[in-house]
């Protein structure tokens, strides 16, 4: 499947996941409380940042921003009707700056590289009743699901264009609902049957 | 223990589908992004606790990167962005669905709706209007004037969560994990 890790390498693929995460954290929270010059220097090495990874990492990146362009406008609209845009401008660069640092961790950090983070963040858990290898097995079983329900999707919707003009819509919900959940009583036969979960 | 665990993949992986399915049309012209139609059906079909899970596995799975918010969206980005508050009341959303359909006993679309209302909108509600007063800078009034556009459809994406519920509860009632 398909992840929103970079294909293009950068410095920061070799940072180690905790060190780029841990940043983040501090960041974050930091853009709350910047105002003025400070946040335009926050904006400014952000951008240096993104930047360093090359042309095509840097491209890709203001493609992830896209999402918040609505906010942005929203936002701006609703100060230059009050007035005051430099309370949009301040908003506006918190956001973009903290999400932006975000989208370029994301970025830079391979899935499994997360996933390795979180299983080990998830070990205290364990005494809970959350063993690491269940935890690693429903990980997996969701990406392996959504393909299998798109399949059982494509499936019935073509079953229902044999039979209809019509657009299926909203009507085969349920016959993919049930399909799956029998898929999925099916794989759990299937795990009991090879030793259980864990 | 499996089927407890296959299940609840199964609906964290539904969340995503209904992000990725494009047009669920209900009324023409109105374009449903379903996604809290999954977050609903978690809760009702589930249960609580159950439902609490399949929701949390389906957020750190964005968080780790996945593009499995509609439209493609995923990353560390949109717990800092404008629909943190959202992200992080789903997983609330879908145990106070699932609670309602557990405690109140009466006939399973009735319990199924209120939880859906009560959870996929008052708890969501609840955690994401601070959630974008605090991003955009917004009193939490301004910020809920801002909600107020999504409560239409939120409002037949519950009646429709309501339906499922209902549908499941009689064609695979063993299914119906709220209610086992």
């Amino acid at each position: 499947m398909l992840t929103l890790t970079s294909p293009v390498r950068t410095w920061a693929h070799r940072v180690p996941a905790w060190v780029k995460l841990g940043a983040l954290c501090a960041w974050t929270l930091a853009m709350m409380r910047l105002e003025g010059i400070w946040l335009a220097g926050a904006v400014a090495l952000v951008l240096a940042l993104a930047a360093s990874g090359g042309r095509v990492f840097f491209a890709h990146w203001l493609g992830m921003l896209r999402p918040l362009w609505p906010f942005v406008a929203l936002v701006a609209l609703w100060h230059l009707w009050l007035g005051d845009l430099w309370v949009a401008l301040r908003v506006i660069a918190r956001l973009g700056a903290a999400v932006g640092l975000a989208n370029a961790v994301t970025m830079t950090t391979e899935l499994a590289e997360i996933l390795a983070l979180l299983t080990r963040l998830a070990r205290p858990l364990a005494r809970l009743g959350l063993k690491p290898q269940v935890l690693a097995l429903s990980v997996a079983l969701v990406i392996r699901f959504v393909p299998v329900m798109l399949l059982r999707y494509a499936q019935i919707a073509m079953a229902f264009a044999a039979r209809s003009p019509r657009r299926p819509g909203w009507r085969i919900l349920m016959p993919v609902l049930l399909a799956t959940l029998d898929d999925a009583d099916r794989v759990a036969e299937a795990l009991r049957a090879r030793g259980g979960a864990g | 223990m499996e089927r407890n665990l296959t299940h609840i993949a199964l609906f964290a992986a539904l969340i995503a589908v209904l992000g990725l399915i494009p047009k669920i049309d209900l009324i023409s012209g109105v374009p449903i992004t379903a996604q809290s139609l999954g977050i609903m059906l978690c809760g009702t079909v589930l249960g609580a606790k159950r439902g609490f899970l399949a929701v949390v596995l389906f957020v750190v799975l964005v968080a780790a990167g996945l593009p499995l918010l509609s439209g493609g969206r995923g990353g560390i980005g949109l717990f800092v962005g404008p629909s943190a508050g959202y992200l992080i009341g789903f997983p609330f959303a879908a145990y106070v669905a699932g609670l309602v359909v557990e405690r109140w006993q009466v006939q399973v679309g009735v319990a199924a709706l209120a939880g859906a209302v009560l959870g996929g909108i008052g708890v969501l509600y609840a955690f994401g209007i601070p959630g974008m007063a605090l991003t955009l800078g917004k009193s939490l009034p301004e910020a809920a004037l801002l909600a107020t556009p999504f409560l239409a459809g939120d409002l037949i994406k519950a009646v429709l969560a309501a339906l499922v519920t209902q549908a499941i509860a009689q064609a695979r009632p063993g299914a119906l994990l709220s209610r086992a």
